[in-house]
């Protein structure tokens, strides 16, 4: 089991989606939101994801499937 | 000599003990260094720090670490250069330089930052450090973990130009090249800090690495003779170095050390990766990552860890941000060489860019002392500019010759 956290960003279309409640039907992650921005146009999440990191990983290329843009908590770290 | 109190969350506001730690656990939220300034106000002086080491460490009361300095004991303390030539060319009476593509040992500000946080890892019982970058960072997190007889890693992106993996190959870091996207390379350094017990130095040490940024400040301030200048015109990446520098200003000034501060902070990047100034130029609080494009490869982050802080640190001192071309970043190269004898990386071309920018806009003032902060030394980046500074004059070794290339009257 992990613990991975990331930060999360909609896409302006995807706002009214309940994205993470389709991704927590979808894979065997827990979810914890820690922090959220969501305006009229821009949306973000910090969120927990706990499970097999195999399974975090295809529960991130799901995001990412539904059009949402993924990074570690920390955002870019390549300096 | 308990100066550091705690890590504290720069959004929820808790506070956690001083280990390698980075995010809040609460909110996920940065953490930053919080110090007990009536203890560091007690003992601090503007003789003491003048009677200290010639290097960032004579500010050691306001820096992060518990004991004295192991790692990096030269950096900083490079010249604050008073830029007539370039001064009276863009019309500003009072303007400085300050140089830090003369840092030691890896030429760019980066020395400053990594002294700090391998001195610290080092006092948090680290043996390993590691990074990832594409630079800068990289070339001093390699020469000093050799000094430091410390285990490196260094992780870059497939793609790097061969100068810039043989400047972290020859310190002999281990050089671990990473098949992917940069979002890819983000991630994954992301879950090995995670994982191991390693000094990740700008991801679990961060918190104290982003505190050596604050030096430049001091600097500044010391060397104008104990005063902070009205205008300051600062390189983004990540956005922490501007952040730090304006804390800085503000802890010498809450430590009596300097007069009342109310210089203006103002940002500079690079049109082909310009999250922070532009969504300073639309008025907004928050910024939409990018994917960059521009010759400044040393500030190319498309999604700005510290890129929210820059933004409110521009607007809370009245500064500005602005950004230019490609084009713009070599003529400003060309232009500090030209006039100031400072040969500056891509990073200095966006400054000085900026800076004229800046003055042509009316917001920076004739009579408004400006401090420009040159961040990495020209010899690294070469390629930007070797197809537009010409060609030496060639001629056959013959004084005839020379007299007429140069159409030299022949002397009497
Ligand atoms: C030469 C140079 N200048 C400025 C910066 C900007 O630093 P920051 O990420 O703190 O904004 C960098 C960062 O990589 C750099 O290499
Ligand atoms: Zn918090």
């Amino acid at each position: 089991m992990a613990s991975l956290r990331f930060h999360i960003r909609y896409p302006e279309e995807k706002i009214p989606d309940p994205i993470l409640y389709q991704i927590g039907q979808e894979f065997e992650v827990i979810t914890s939101i820690r922090r959220a921005d969501v305006r009229e146009t821009t949306g973000w999440l910090d969120v927990e994801f706990t499970g097999e990191t195999d399974e975090i990983d295809r529960a991130i290329s799901g995001l990412r499937d539904k059009g949402c843009i993924v990074d570690p908590i920390e955002l870019n770290i390549v300096e | 000599m308990a100066k550091m109190k705690s890590l504290v969350c720069r959004e929820c506001g808790k506070e956690y003990p001083t280990k390698d730690i980075h995010v809040c656990e609460l909110c996920f939220g940065p953490l930053e260094v919080k110090y007990d300034y009536d203890e560091i106000k007690a003992s601090i002086s503007r003789e003491k720090i003048q009677a200290g080491p010639k290097s960032l460490w004579r500010y050691i009361d306001l820096l992060p670490v518990e004991g004295q300095p192991t790692v990096g004991k030269y950096a900083g303390f490079t010249p604050l250069v008073r830029a007539h030539n370039l001064g009276a060319f863009l019309g500003i009476d009072e303007l400085y330089i300050k140089n830090d593509c003369v840092n030691h040992p890896t030429l760019s500000f980066k020395d400053r930052v990594v002294a700090i946080a391998l001195t610290r890892a080092r006092e948090l019982g680290f043996e390993t450090v590691a990074c990832a970058s594409t630079g800068n960072l990289a070339n001093s997190v390699a020469a000093h973990a050799s000094s430091a007889g410390m285990k490196c890693y260094v992780f870059i992106p497939g793609d790097l130009e061969a100068a810039k993996v043989l400047g972290n190959l020859i310190y002999r870091p281990n050089v671990v090249e990473i098949e992917g996207t940069y979002d890819d390379v983000n991630r994954l350094c992301s879950e090995i800090a995670g994982e191991r017990h390693w000094a990740f130095v700008n991801i679990n040490i961060r918190p104290y690495y982003a505190e050596g940024s604050k030096t430049l400040a001091f600097e500044t301030a010391e060397q104008l003779g104990w005063r902070a200048p009205d205008q300051v015109v600062v390189p983004m990446a990540s956005g922490s170095l501007l952040t730090k520098i304006w804390k800085g200003l503000k802890e010498f000034e809450k430590l009596g050390l300097i007069d009342q501060v109310s210089t203006k902070v103002n940002g500079a990047q690079a049109e082909g990766c310009s999250p922070i100034a532009t969504a300073f130029k639309n008025g907004r609080d928050f910024f939409k990552p990018v994917k960059p494009n521009t010759i400044a490869k040393s500030l190319a982050i498309g999604n700005p860890a510290d890129g929210y802080y820059a933004l409110k640190t521009a607007a809370e001192t009245q500064g500005a941000m602005e950004s230019v071309s490609d084009d713009e970043i070599v003529e400003g190269i060309k232009l500090l060489a030209q006039t100031e004898g400072i040969f500056a990386e891509t990073a200095g071309g966006v400054t000085i860019g900026v800076l004229q920018k800046l003055v042509k806009q009316g917001l920076i003032k004739k009579n408004d002392v400006t401090v420009a902060y040159i961040t990495g030394n020209g010899l690294k980046t070469q390629e930007a500019v070797v197809d537009s500074v010409g060609r030496p004059i060639r001629i056959q070794p013959s004084l005839s010759q020379f007299t007429k290339k140069f159409a030299l009257q022949e002397p009497a």
